[in-house]
């Protein structure tokens, strides 16, 4: 298996395999907070029965962290060779190669994610599985009232929102890498793929989008 | 109508490989229009010698786009910037009275500069030679019916096998990568019989000597498409990538 570290295509197959998890974590968390718009009850459920400090859903963080820690140090990995290679001499003029920007900057959007991560973790996550597990003092029950509380200061929304663009931006040029670095990609294929990942990327980022601004004008818990 | 018209160009000067490197502008007066860029650069070249200067170096060979020679970054572009052409099949009608025209070499890892605008590409070649065959005795020729192929086939894998091994996809690639190469050439030879059967080999040769010769890995930006002389497409890429998966999963 050493040809997952040592050859091009391995460290590009492991990095979109793992990208593809994320997409997938990505779609039922969007999916989660939907919940928030319509009950804080449901959430709460979601956030501590489903959820919460239960040993699967431990184990289930353990694999997404697993995911995130793999993505992330690959693509590190996979930027750092591709700088040397491009080599020390740059060009004068610029390239004017038309490609799209999003796949020019996907370390930058990365980075740029990874930041929020750190933010959204420690707003959310630290408050509730982290604090429980280790018995710290003053960990969350209420997610949602937290989730409202965090949500109630207009820069909190703006980073959030800003980060959701980043995400758009990294999951249409993703999607489709990912697919066509796996092999599943042709000439008739080709459009289809980038179709379905705008789409997608479309739909999980407004879904997420949605949430704190709905949270920020009070439109959440519309069901009691 | 073709003019005659005055240019500056601004080219990449570099005495070795260890040399530093810089650029200097040179004006141009009379060009006709209806020259060819590398003609352009002839005529400033005879200008240099008659100056007593050292002309420029730069790779070409069969001036009709076939051999794959001919290797300059000009204004932002490999090859300049027509889309499906090589450096010698460009026009000076694409440029206008007045204009600066900057000159590089392909800037990559996998390239070192040998002087000036050339730069040493045998690592194509290496990897060529990593698997880019079909080691059986053909012996005498077969009857063209003899192994029937899918038209749609046939001519993927001639599309594929337009690849001239330029290096444009290179150039143009933020990553340095040889994907588009690697793959053209493990294409033409993994869509047909004869190259089926020492497919999972070749691609395992192919990639690693790809890597072992300092190329970047590719991210799909889709630059080496756009820039590349022959336009071959990056689905071959997905191509390879397959080829390469399968082998390593059937070991």
């Amino acid at each position: 298996m050493s040809w997952l570290i040592k050859s091009s295509i391995g460290r590009k197959f492991v990095q979109s395999i793992s990208g593809l998890f994320l997409i997938l974590f990505l779609l039922f968390h969007m999916s989660m907070n939907l919940v928030l718009i319509f009950s804080y009850d449901s959430y709460n459920f979601i956030a501590n029965e489903v959820l919460g400090a239960n040993w699967w859903a431990v184990a289930a963080t353990g694999v997404l962290a697993l995911g995130f820690v793999f993505h992330i140090l690959y693509g590190v990995f996979l930027t750092l060779q591709n700088r040397k290679a491009r080599g020390k001499d740059r060009y004068a003029s610029a390239s004017k190669t038309k490609t799209t920007w999003s796949s020019q900057n996907m370390f930058v959007l990365g980075l740029f994610i990874l930041l929020f991560l750190g933010l959204h973790l420690y707003q959310m996550w630290y408050q509730m599985q982290f604090k429980e597990l280790l018995g710290i003092e003053g960990f969350r029950h209420d997610s949602a009232q937290l989730t409202a509380e965090v949500f109630s200061s207009l820069w909190v929304v703006i980073v959030y929102e800003l980060a959701f663009l980043s995400l758009w931006f990294h999951l249409t040029h993703g999607f489709w890498s990912a697919l066509h670095t796996v092999g599943w990609n042709n000439t008739v294929w080709m459009k289809r793929i980038k179709v379905i990942g705008n789409v997608f990327s479309t739909i999980v980022c407004l879904g997420f989008a949605i949430v704190p601004i709905a949270v920020y004008l009070g439109y959440s818990n519309l069901l009691g | 109508m073709d003019k005659d018209i005055n240019i500056k160009v601004k080219v990449w000067r570099q005495n070795g490989p260890k040399d530093k490197g810089h650029f200097e502008t040179y004006p141009l007066e009379n060009i006709s229009q209806g020259s060819s860029f590398l003609e352009m650069l002839d005529i400033l070249n005879e200008q240099l010698i008659n100056e007593g200067k050292e002309p420029v170096v730069f790779d070409h060979d069969c001036r009709e786009g076939i051999c794959g020679m001919c290797s300059l970054y000009i204004n932002g572009h490999p090859h300049g910037p027509d889309q499906g052409i090589t450096t010698c099949q460009l026009h000076m009608r694409r440029f206008n009275d007045g204009d600066t025209i900057t000159v590089e070499p392909w800037r990559s890892a996998g390239f070192p500069i040998i002087k000036d605008l050339m730069v040493d590409r045998t690592a194509f070649d290496k990897i060529m030679q990593a698997g880019g065959y079909v080691s059986v005795n053909t012996g005498g020729v077969p009857d063209a019916n003899a192994i029937p192929i899918p038209r749609h086939d046939a001519e993927m894998a001639m599309d594929a096998a337009a690849c001239i091994g330029c290096g444009a996809c290179v150039a143009a690639c933020k990553n340095g990568s040889a994907m588009l190469f690697v793959s053209a050439k493990v294409s033409q030879l993994a869509l047909l019989p004869q190259g089926r059967v020492e497919r999972k080999q070749r691609a395992k040769a192919m990639v690693a000597k790809m890597d072992e010769l300092g190329f970047g890995n590719c991210t799909n930006t889709g630059a080496c498409e756009v820039e590349c002389p022959k336009n071959i497409s990056i689905t071959n890429i997905a191509r390879l990538n397959r080829e390469f998966l399968k082998a390593k999963f059937a070991d």
